[in-house]
């Protein structure tokens, strides 16, 4: 009893800070409010807003034509076959195996020798993030001299994952603001001037944030040259089927690199395609010289991950695997996933002719030449910001617009405001 | 030079017939080396860093050895004999030796999957906004005036290791003291865990193999003579491996020597409730520390206590001294989580929720977490009973005094390894067993392997 109301007494004499009646202060007191993410900032933001007329075009998340979230037929069955059948024990640090195996026919390819020929290390990760983060630390460790060279813009965590992997940083060019497509002349250039084996990070395809991806024929220049100066390519992949509605077809860049016998690393994410976002499911997997380097570099990823997580999460990747080895189950997903790569680019369709139906001198090709989720709309911090607090659009501030957003219901109302804070320019 | 690459082209439809990996590797080469050579001024045959088909960057890298715990498992399921019996991961096992759904978590996972107005949208970085509060209440108690006053700052992470991993690159970037004491023994991941955040890891005396029991003496020595401000990794109950866990006396001595010196308590509360069955009396630990108003660290773990092991269910709370510092925190928590995996899995966390928030679920969920606490208490009991039955020598006492899902047999490496050999048991090299791989009908089994370690194995 007394020990209780002397604990009391103490807390009642600490719970008034303002009176610094305690001489022990908080050990956190220096600690600084950290920015707000600038992508996931925005999605709070447009979250606290009461505005009827409010539109998303901020994270990067599908939305169905009501501009409501979607989950797959594919995944509802999946799931519907999962819950109460399976236990949850832990998975192995390397994740879930036949989650990995079908994952990787899907980068490599059904019929790929080095999927046959065991020579991809690859393990689950979590979601895109995961993957680059596991190989970012995992570059580290195995390459500490090494740098990881990066497109310029690109997402804005890759800074994060490879600054707190402690790998330096360097950029390259891609994005060209006057033409808003690639700047093939400084990128190959860039390639050239970088140091030979130098460490790359490529988006596969559906680039983030600007939706311009190379042509067939840049990528095999791409290739080339990093055979030439035996640089290392760590696709991000984050869209497959996503960009052109076909899983082969954005698989491509990585295909053209393993033709050319690059030992390419690969991160897979699940997130957009199977709209799995919050469960966390992704791959990362990296083409090694023969079967026994490959199990050393997969032990090694374990490694990396066991003092992480431990084990990676299970239910999402059931989810996939259950999809994916049910032939019929794999069939529903593959339309699906057309049917949601169409629908955006019907909306880039359609919001070029209603910009361009408003008058605009500006021109809007670029709205339907980009590809995938976003569009990389060359509207600058200040127009954002006008169209965030006069418009209530909400958008990140480098000017991407997630067409997923984008909805028969309000492409008008997104062309007008666009329209409005450009045409002065 | 030249009649040789000539004569290579040649070779490369020889080649191709043959589909061995090696086979295909050579003609892939081939097929470079005869493109270049239509290349007219093309380099790239004279360049040592082509990495066509040149040296991995990683060709240096070794295999790792495997994980001590998680090996064990790898181990188990390579071996054929029919009576082995897996003691080694913490993961409960029932009467049938089965992995266990609880029906509580089944009833909530139904009810998720029925909801058909539920997404899968991406969390908010610090996870499910019910499940934070809900945790924090459980470990704490929801009257507790450190939740009350909003000193509490709670984000979901990955189970148990990822909380702690969130929870120790924090402090590796905002605390002034990079040191971090581990009771000697500890779970095996533990220092992995710090090291890589950026932490020095230390140990304090904990175990004493002699009484088998807790070393209070030499843990408030070594507690005494840590640095100021030093962070101390706490096991709230059931420690692992030892199952040795100090009475409320000595927490209270505990508390007093980590006062005194203002070391900061890091808690790992993996067992909640499956220590004494009670989730009030496995907490007591953790409410007198924040009871005295002072800040901690605490990580908790949804995997035994709820059987969610693979859907990594856990949560990081930091108490703080005020509310403002509480707010602060956790945005900073987001910039360690945001690299590292972007926001948390939705799945588990939503299913504990459901329970946690739902007072008949919550109900059902103390009774079996009670009924699994129960059978490895009666566990404890049939493999104290029998190795007294064979009269093996020692004293086994320890076996129902240490609590929690491990024991600590005090069996040596030899000892153990002799046990995989002839008995095909299967445990750490530490001599730790998990109680809840045993059932009545392999207890017997269990104690003649460990009868027969102790009387031929020195």
């Amino acid at each position: 009893m007394a020990l209780r109301s002397s604990i009391t007494r103490r807390i009642l004499s600490s719970s008034s800070p303002v009176h610094g009646s305690r001489s022990i202060s908080s050990w956190w007191k220096h600690v600084e409010p950290a920015p707000k993410d600038p992508i996931l900032g925005v999605t709070e933001a447009f979250l606290a807003d009461p505005n009827p007329d409010k539109v998303n075009v901020g994270v990067g998340a599908y939305r169905d034509d009501n501009g409501k979230p979607v989950v797959l037929d594919c995944v509802r069955e999946a799931e519907r076959r999962i819950a109460g059948n399976m236990n949850m024990e832990y998975l192995p640090m390397g994740g879930s195996n036949k989650m990995v195996e079908e994952t990787l026919k899907l980068a490599y390819g059904d019929d790929s020798d080095l999927i046959k020929d065991k020579r991809i290390a690859a393990v689950q990760a979590l979601s895109g993030t995961g993957a680059c983060r596991l190989f970012a630390d995992f570059q580290k460790r195995f390459s500490p001299d090494s740098q990881i060279y990066i497109p310029v813009p690109t997402w804005s965590n890759h800074h994060n994952i490879w600054r707190d992997a402690n790998v330096p940083q360097r950029t390259f060019h891609y994005y060209h603001p006057e033409s808003k497509g690639l700047d093939f002349a400084s990128l190959m250039d860039d390639v050239k001037n970088a140091p030979n084996g130098s460490f790359f990070l490529l988006h596969a395809c559906a680039h983030n944030p600007t939706g311009v991806d190379p042509t067939e024929e840049q990528w095999k220049e791409i290739s080339y040259q990093f055979k030439v100066k035996g640089h290392f390519a760590f696709f991000d992949m984050a869209y497959q089927g996503f960009a052109s509605g076909d899983p082969e077809r954005d698989a491509k860049s990585i295909r053209i690199f393993l033709e050319d016998g690059h030992l390419i690393g690969c991160s897979q994410s699940y997130a957009k395609n199977m709209g799995l976002y919050g469960q966390r499911v992704g791959c990362l997997s990296l083409v090694c010289e023969d079967e026994k380097q490959a199990v050393a570099v997969k032990s090694q990823l374990q490694q990396i991950a066991r003092p992480m997580y431990s084990n990676p999460p299970v239910h999402g990747a059931l989810v996939v695997s259950t999809i994916l080895s049910d032939p019929d189950l794999k069939q529903v997903w593959l339309k699906e996933v057309k049917g949601m790569a169409d629908r955006i680019i019907g909306m880039r369709s359609a919001l070029k002719e209603n910009i361009e139906k408003l008058g605009s001198p500006l021109s809007w090709e670029h709205i339907t030449k980009q590809i995938g989720m976003f569009c990389y709309s060359g509207m600058t911090p200040e127009q954002v910001d006008r169209l965030t607090n006069e418009f209530h659009i909400y958008m990140t501030r480098n000017g991407r617009i997630s067409m997923a957003g984008v909805t028969t219901g309000n492409v008008e109302y997104l062309a007008k405001a666009i329209h409005e804070v450009t045409k002065g320019a | 030079m030249q009649k040789k690459r000539v004569g290579q082209t040649e070779d490369v439809n020889k080649l191709k017939m043959n589909s061995s990996a090696a086979d295909r590797r050579l003609s892939t080469v081939a097929r470079h080396l005869a493109g270049t050579i239509n290349n007219e001024g093309s380099s790239i045959f004279s360049s040592p860093t082509s990495a066509g088909v040149g040296d991995s960057v990683f060709a240096n890298v070794a295999r790792a050895p495997e994980d001590p715990i998680l090996g064990v498992t790898v181990a188990y399921n390579k071996d054929p004999s029919p009576v082995k019996l897996n003691l080694g991961v913490g993961a409960y096992r029932t009467e049938e030796g089965k992995p266990l759904v609880l029906n509580v978590v089944r009833k909530a996972e139904q009810l998720l999957v029925n909801d058909r107005s539920r997404v899968k949208e991406y969390l908010p970085i610090v996870g499910v906004a019910d499940f934070n509060k809900l945790s924090a209440n459980l470990i704490l108690g929801a009257d507790s005036p450190a939740i009350q006053g909003n000193l509490v700052t709670t984000v979901q992470c990955l189970s148990g290791t990822g909380s702690l991993r969130v929870g120790a690159e924090f402090l590796a970037r905002h605390y002034y003291e990079r040191t971090i004491y581990i009771p000697n023994p500890t779970w095996g991941n533990h220092t992995k865990v710090f090291t890589l955040a950026g932490l020095t890891v230390k140990t304090y005396r904990y175990y004493d193999p002699v009484t088998r029991g807790l070393n209070i003496q030499g843990l408030l020595e070594d507690l005494g003579s840590a640095p100021t401000g030093a962070i101390v990794l706490l096991h709230a109950c059931a420690h692992n491996p030892t199952g040795v866990d100090p009475t409320l006396q000595q927490w209270e001595q505990i508390r007093q020597m980590i006062r005194s010196k203002s070391l900061l308590p890091f808690f790992d509360s993996a067992y909640q409730g499956f220590a004494s069955g009670s989730l009030d009396g496995d907490a007591q630990s953790v409410r007198m520390f924040v009871g005295d108003g002072s800040e901690c660290f605490i990580a908790q773990s949804y995997a035994k206590n709820m059987g969610l092991y693979g859907e990594r269910v856990g949560a990081l709370s930091i108490v703080c001294r005020t509310a403002d510092v509480a707010s602060r925190v956790e945005s900073q928590l987001k910039l360690v989580i945001r690299p590292m995996y972007s926001n948390p899995p939705i799945h588990g966390a939503s299913i504990v929720a459901t329970i946690l928030k739902d007072r008949n679920l919550y109900h059902e969920w103390t009774l079996e977490l009670k009924a699994m606490a129960d059978r490895i208490i009666t566990m404890r009991k049939h493999l104290f009973d029998a190795l007294c039955a064979r009269g093996t020598p020692g004293d086994w006492s320890h076996i129902i005094k240490q609590i929690g899902m491990f024991t600590f047999t005090g069996l040596n490496r030899k000892q153990v390894t002799f046990m995989t050999k002839e008995y095909h048991i299967y445990m750490t090299s530490d001599g730790r067993i998990s109680m809840a791989g045993l059932s009545s009908r392999t207890v017997p089994h269990l104690a003649d392997a460990i009868h027969a370690a102790i009387t031929t194995v020195v």
